[in-house]
């Protein structure tokens, strides 16, 4: 059985950023070959410069990406992914301005051969609070919000009075209070945020892609825990981790993955045992150190972006 | 020169205002030649007087403005549906009254299948009127459990499925914590799958391809079948996706000598940009022939009100639903008609809920100003729910309105009771108030979702009856005439070829409907129950006996 491709669910209104995020994680991709599904080919949705080749329903990108439209059927062009050869590492779905992407993640779950790696709502710091006071799209906005794992606030150098980011970063937090909230200039969000974290198995050290503004905290002593838990107090406690990934072992000694974004969590027996490590991601400053040794182990290497 | 051949009839109902009736039509190259007495068509010179239809009653071809060609594939499945239904051929298929009625058609047509792994696939099944019962996979799989079974359901979003069904696609396991797959005490699912995205995996293995709005030829042929049948000769496809392959087989089957109607296919909105989109379809309109009518759009601007996705103006859904969706930004809608017009393309919206309506109406205003076009006639498609004031400025705005007169026999009651309460669902599809307001106005079927009959669907607009049996909104009924004159020039109009169709008079093609009763002349209970005994399209005689 070959793996699961991840899939990322881009949401937000027109205007809040998506294209661009987009265009700045092809750029980024370090190596990894993503398959951007976007609903149609509008305002060419991909920067020239990263454009190899175009076909009618598919645009080739450096790097071994790829760019597909999905008219109105999602999951026939999902399907369609999955039978290339080789298969994408990661799929992002850069959903329609008034999607739900909630529902384009729940269509994701019952996919076999995909599992979801997140949902990403992009607000424009400088519209959403209008937007979401809309006669038509109010509702719309707020719904959008209250389905996302991660906030991304964008365009935020275009705040003009001190404090507004704050403002609205508050703003969001109250109106979807299970998201974590990032900000951003440009769509520049590091690639872990986006896409999730490669996890231990590949990269055994904390990232050395945080951006500016993220840090990273590694762990390889991890005590004995109940893996679900452990998963849930990541996510939903006060401890700043925006995404984690990792194995431990249970109290019987067997092997898990879990898995976090957002308030959102995950906890699968593996296959086989696998070296415990495990790392948690979140805003500079904002992870708390002590308490995530406290929870999980003492760490093993902490990254912070200069 | 030509051959006229002067057809006289029991009566001729022209909708043509300045001689409303005649006795005889004459007809040369497939148009009429003039309507009136034997002695005034003689005045053109050598005719032939043809007698056929000396006991029939002529009406103008009948013009259905919103139906999908998919009607025609539909039937190549089991039909399933609670009502009688005549299918392609004429069979008349009983409607089925329990599961236990809709296994055993199944079990009939899974009993004359050859190749063991072929799929039944059956249509139209509508729980609702089954008390909102629910089908299992287990009640399926008393069909088959070799082969893969599926019912799709009248709305269109939710399929029923067998075990093996659910087994090809893989979809035969615990864990889904998903709306639209409910789950069996047993953790797997029980086949009833909710939503597009959730029927897609399977339909496939049971038989629904996944380009369902997409024309087919065989399905294509059907379709004709059907409006020959309802004495309909021009007919619109409202929506296609019309890839290249798509337009090229229309072109062929629409252009050989005995296909009986003139089809209006609209591009649906979806896949390509706005810019693109109107390059795509200014290029098609090029293409079209007279009987495949080329170059419309359609744009989808939410969902359906049963299906709780039509979007709703204040108080919003009377069960407490929360609002619906949007299927198109309120800017590229904008964008989208500030482009057709500057195009001079005819754009046709669907919008269930006031709320979408209410948003066309106002971004179509700009529009206008900045690309001036006093006879666009972009329609308003279903607009079931609008009030006097969005009707009156429907009409300022030159828009025309095609309403769901069938809808409101079929599910008014349900309307009434859950979806939107008694006051709107009293004042729903309000025939009487567009033409009050001065809004040219047609009425459909929208088949598949209700059968193609354009009598029934007058019927359904002169009496606003529901399945129930109540009258629902008499204030909103309309004459005869009036219906009459919306299921021929009304149509007409919205479609802008009511200069080519809609009357019997001179000039216009030679369309009729053949009647074996005066739809004038009946009791107006009786209107849907008026024989049709075929039509005339382009002068071409299509008996119904000879299909």
């Amino acid at each position: 059985m070959t793996a699961e491709i991840p899939v990322t669910v881009i949401g937000g209104y027109l205007g809040a950023g998506k294209t661009t995020m987009v265009n700045q994680l092809l750029r980024n991709a370090a190596g990894r070959r993503i398959a951007i599904l976007v609903n149609e080919f509008g305002d060419l949705p991909i920067d020239e410069d990263l454009i190899e080749a175009e076909g009618e329903d598919l645009i080739a990108i450096s790097g071994g990406c790829i760019c597909c439209s999905f008219g109105s059927d999602l999951t026939a062009a999902l399907i369609k992914l999955s039978e290339l050869v080789p298969p994408p590492d990661h799929v992002v779905i850069e959903a329609s301005g008034v999607a739900m992407p909630g529902t384009v993640a729940l269509s994701i779950s019952i996919l076999s051969g995909f599992v979801l790696a997140g949902v990403v709502v992009l607000a424009d710091g400088e519209q959403v609070r209008a937007q979401a006071a809309d006669d038509y799209i109010g509702d719309t906005i707020l719904r959008q919000l209250s389905d996302a794992d991660v906030i991304v606030h964008s365009k935020t150098d275009l705040h003009t009075c001190a404090g507004t980011v704050e403002a609205v970063n508050a703003w969001l937090q109250a109106m979807a209070p299970q998201a974590k909230i990032v900000s951003t200039v440009r769509g520049r969000v590091p690639l872990e945020i986006i896409l999730g974290l490669t996890g231990p198995g590949t990269r055994p050290e904390a990232s050395p892609h945080a951006d500016v503004g993220y840090e990273s905290l590694g762990f390889r002593q991890i005590l004995p825990c109940w893996p679900n838990e452990l998963a849930q107090s990541l996510a939903t406690g006060p401890y700043g981790v925006i995404r984690a990934k990792g194995f431990v072992r249970d109290t019987d000694g067997t092997s898990w993955l879990i898995q976090t974004v957002g308030s959102r969590f995950e906890a699968q027996r593996t296959q086989t045992l696998e070296p415990a490590g495990l790392v948690c991601i979140g805003l500079r400053g904002s992870l708390d150190a002590m308490a995530l040794q406290l929870l999980i182990g003492p760490a093993s290497s902490s990254v912070r972006a200069s | 020169m030509s051959e006229t051949i002067v057809y006289s009839a029991k009566k001729i109902i022209t909708m043509n205002p300045s001689r409303p009736e005649a006795t005889h039509v004459a007809v040369r190259d497939g148009r009429i030649l003039g309507a009136g007495s034997l002695s005034e068509l003689q005045t053109w010179g050598d005719v032939t007087l043809d007698n056929r239809f000396a006991d029939k009653v002529l009406m103008p071809g009948f013009v259905e403005g919103h139906a999908h060609v998919m009607e025609g594939s539909l039937w190549r499945k089991v039909y399933c549906g609670w009502f009688d239904r005549a299918d392609p051929d004429g069979k008349v298929w009983s409607g089925v009254k329990s599961v236990d009625a809709v296994v055993q058609r199944l079990q009939a047509a899974e009993a004359t299948l050859e190749d063991p792994a072929a799929a039944v696939s059956g249509w139209q099944l509508d729980p609702i009127y089954m008390g909102n019962t629910t089908v299992t996979r287990a009640d399926l799989d008393r069909v088959s459990t070799t082969r893969p079974v599926g019912v799709l359901h009248a709305s269109g979003h939710i399929m029923n499925v067998n075990t093996k069904a659910l087994e090809l696609a893989g979809m035969l396991k615990t864990g889904y914590n998903h709306p639209g797959i409910p789950l069996g005490t047993d953790g797997l699912p029980t086949g009833e799958l909710k939503g597009p995205e959730v029927m897609t995996p399977v339909s496939l293995f049971v038989g629904f391809e996944r380009n369902l709005l997409d024309a087919d030829e065989a399905g294509l042929r059907n379709f004709a079948k059907l409006c020959v049948r309802s004495g309909t000769t021009t007919i619109t496809d409202l929506a296609s996706r019309m890839d290249e392959g798509t337009v090229e087989m229309m072109l062929r089957v629409t252009g050989e000598p005995q296909y009986p109607i003139r089809l209006m296919p609209f591009r649906f909105f979806l896949g390509l940009s706005a810019p693109e989109l109107v390059e795509a379809v200014v290029a098609m309109k090029k293409r079209a022939t007279d009987r495949l009518r080329l170059g419309q759009i359609k744009i989808v601007v939410d969902g359906s009100i049963q299906g709780f996705s039509a979007r709703l103006r204040w108080p919003g859904y009377h069960n407490g639903a929360p609002n619906g969706l949007w299927y198109i930004a309120p800017e590229h809608l904008s964008e989208l008609l500030h482009l057709a017009l500057e195009a001079g393309l005819q754009v046709h919206t669907h919008t269930n809920g006031d709320q979408a309506t209410q948003l066309v109406l106002e971004k179509l205003a700009p529009a206008l100003q900045a690309h001036p076009n006093p006879d666009h006639r972009f329609t308003l498609q279903h607009c079931q729910l609008a009030d006097a004031a969005q009707f009156r400025l429907a009409a300022k705005l030159g828009m025309c309105v095609n309403l769901f007169a069938n809808h409101h026999y079929y599910w008014g009651d349900e309307h009434y009771n859950l979806t939107v309460g008694p006051d709107r669902a009293t004042r729903m599809n309000a025939c009487r108030t567009a033409l009050d307001s001065g809004l040219p106005m047609a009425i459909h079927s929208d088949a598949p979702i209700t059968p193609l009959s354009p009598l029934f669907t007058a019927w359904a607009a002169v009496n606003r009856i529901t399945v129930s049996g109540r009258v629902q909104g008499e204030e909103e009924r309309i004459e005869v005439s009036e219906a009459l004159y919306a299921i021929t020039m009304g149509a007409a109009y919205t479609l802008h070829l009511d200069g080519e169709i809609g009357s019997i008079e001179t000039g216009k093609k030679a369309d009729f409907a053949v009647l074996e009763a005066d739809p004038t002349d009946c009791d107006p209970m009786e209107l849907k129950g008026i024989p049709v005994w075929g039509t005339v399209q382009g002068g071409r005689i299509f008996p119904v006996a000879e299909l």
